[in-house]
């Protein structure tokens, strides 16, 4: 029998190592794994390299866990936010690496990795700081640049419902990376508001399908924390 | 000369957007263009961070934390509205689906170079979100800006000296002196503020500008 439910957030993160590669999903608050980040900051991993679209927002997420010091290098698009202060902080004393990459070419490594994609050409930063030292190709009329995908050990992601073979729904634009992440980790743990039987949810409204998920737990609207 | 002040900026782009267009307004200035499209236009808002359809903001307290733009404010979803992920998002961009962006800048290039994304300073901790996609993915690049700089330098220049966010992308620009087209022979002039002559915007500007009468206003 296949049961995914995981009871805490603590049990669905207790193999994490150090020096895993986690992709963490949300933009801004919407979609953001609060429970999940908690608990992996009292895991107590470290020189992790996370992957999010931002590098957290006030104290709480994933600038709680940059504020813990566990986070040895961060990828994403937009660090720089008024209430960045973990981030700034740790990046100019140089306590982290950033490897800053347009949001398109973020989404789209991290999709590469889930779908088995090699490597792939895309138009955006040709002729831009971003690019430069990587490979470029003219195909056609354009200029491209060749960029790899985003593997990653462990995928943190926010859901709205689920059922016990990790069949996922999501709530409006909570879904944002949500889906592309869950394909591109060995190993993926979705937090959910609801879970429910199999069959209850319709499937052609599933969004993740069950094969991308390896854990789900449900988080408590009551015990919000954090 | 009577300046357009950031309304009005936005006002005269919101003119130019035809009905049916998909359109994608990025974070800050361009935002006030949504204020402005015509309402007897049906235009479809698209935000980077994964929903076509951006109506109205919600009133104070019908605020859902899961209902986002882009710039990370609270909006609400028209009728006919779609939610998908960041991937999808980005394709539709990418893939040349947008008819629209609508994008701030440091400086534009008479070649049509964007540059809105990076000062250049070096201490400066850099952040590009999803302009570089925009400027080389909507059909039609528009950015709106004040034509001087605090000290009076012109945005529009011979060579960006900032970081570009993309080379040749720019197909219009909106400041609060004037409109002007990027095409391949060069700028040209398509309206221009009340009580400014095309002389005086040229010298203002600092780069060869074409007049307006070649190209009648819009």
């Amino acid at each position: 029998m296949i049961d995914k439910f995981i009871a805490t957030a603590a049990e669905a993160l207790a193999d994490v190592p150090d020096g895993a590669t986690v992709l963490i999903g949300g933009f801004g608050n919407a979609g953001m794994p609060a429970e999940l980040i908690g608990a992996l900051i009292a895991q107590g991993a470290k020189h992790l390299t996370v992957v999010n679209n931002n590098a957290g927002n006030a104290d709480a997420g994933l600038a709680a866990l940059i504020g813990a010091k566990r986070v040895r290098k961060i990828i994403c698009s937009f660090p720089r936010q008024t209430d960045s202060w973990h981030f700034d902080k740790a990046f100019r004393a140089g306590e982290l690496d950033l490897e800053l990459v347009p949001q398109g070419t973020l989404a789209e490594r991290i999709r590469a990795a889930g779908a088995g994609i090699g490597a792939f050409y895309t138009p955006t930063a040709f002729g831009t700081r971003l690019a430069e030292g990587k490979e470029t190709r003219r195909i056609g009329e354009r200029d491209y640049v060749l960029e790899y995908p985003i593997h990653a050990d462990y995928a943190l992601i926010k859901a709205d419902r689920a059922d016990r073979w990790g069949n996922l729904t999501y709530r409006m634009t909570a879904r944002n990376f949500g889906p592309i992440m869950a394909a591109a980790a060995k190993c993926t743990v979705a937090q959910v508001r609801e879970t429910v039987s199999l069959g209850e949810l319709d499937p052609e409204l599933v969004v993740t399908p069950g094969i991308f998920v390896k854990r789900v737990v449900r988080i408590s609207p009551l015990r919000k924390v954090a | 000369m009577k300046k357009l002040d950031r309304n009005q900026i936005a006002a005269r782009v919101a003119r130019d957007i035809p009905d049916g267009a998909y359109v994608n307004l990025g974070i800050g200035l361009p935002t006030l263009v949504a204020d402005h499209l015509p309402k007897d236009r049906e235009i479809i808002l698209h935000s980077e961070n994964g929903v076509l359809g951006i109506g109205a903001r919600p009133a104070k307290g019908m605020e859902d934390e899961d209902l986002i733009n882009a710039g990370k404010e609270p909006v609400t979803l028209l009728k006919g509205g779609a939610f998908f992920h960041h991937a999808d998002s980005f394709g539709m961009i990418r893939g040349r689906h947008l008819d629209y962006c609508v994008l701030g800048a440091f400086q534009v290039s008479v070649a049509g170079d964007l540059a809105n994304w990076h000062t250049g300073a070096p201490d400066a901790i850099p952040a590009v979100g999803g302009a570089m996609d925009l400027a080389v993915g909507a059909k039609n690049v528009l950015v709106m800006m004040e034509h001087l700089t605090k000290d009076g330098k012109s945005k529009i220049v011979e060579r960006c000296t900032y970081p570009l966010t993309g080379a040749h992308c720019v197909n219009r620009i909106y400041t609060d002196l004037a409109v002007i087209d990027v095409k391949p022979d060069g700028l040209h002039v398509v309206d221009i503020v009340e009580g400014l002559s095309f002389e005086e915007l040229q010298r203002l500007s600092g780069v060869p500008l074409k007049p307006a009468a070649a190209s009648k206003a819009a």
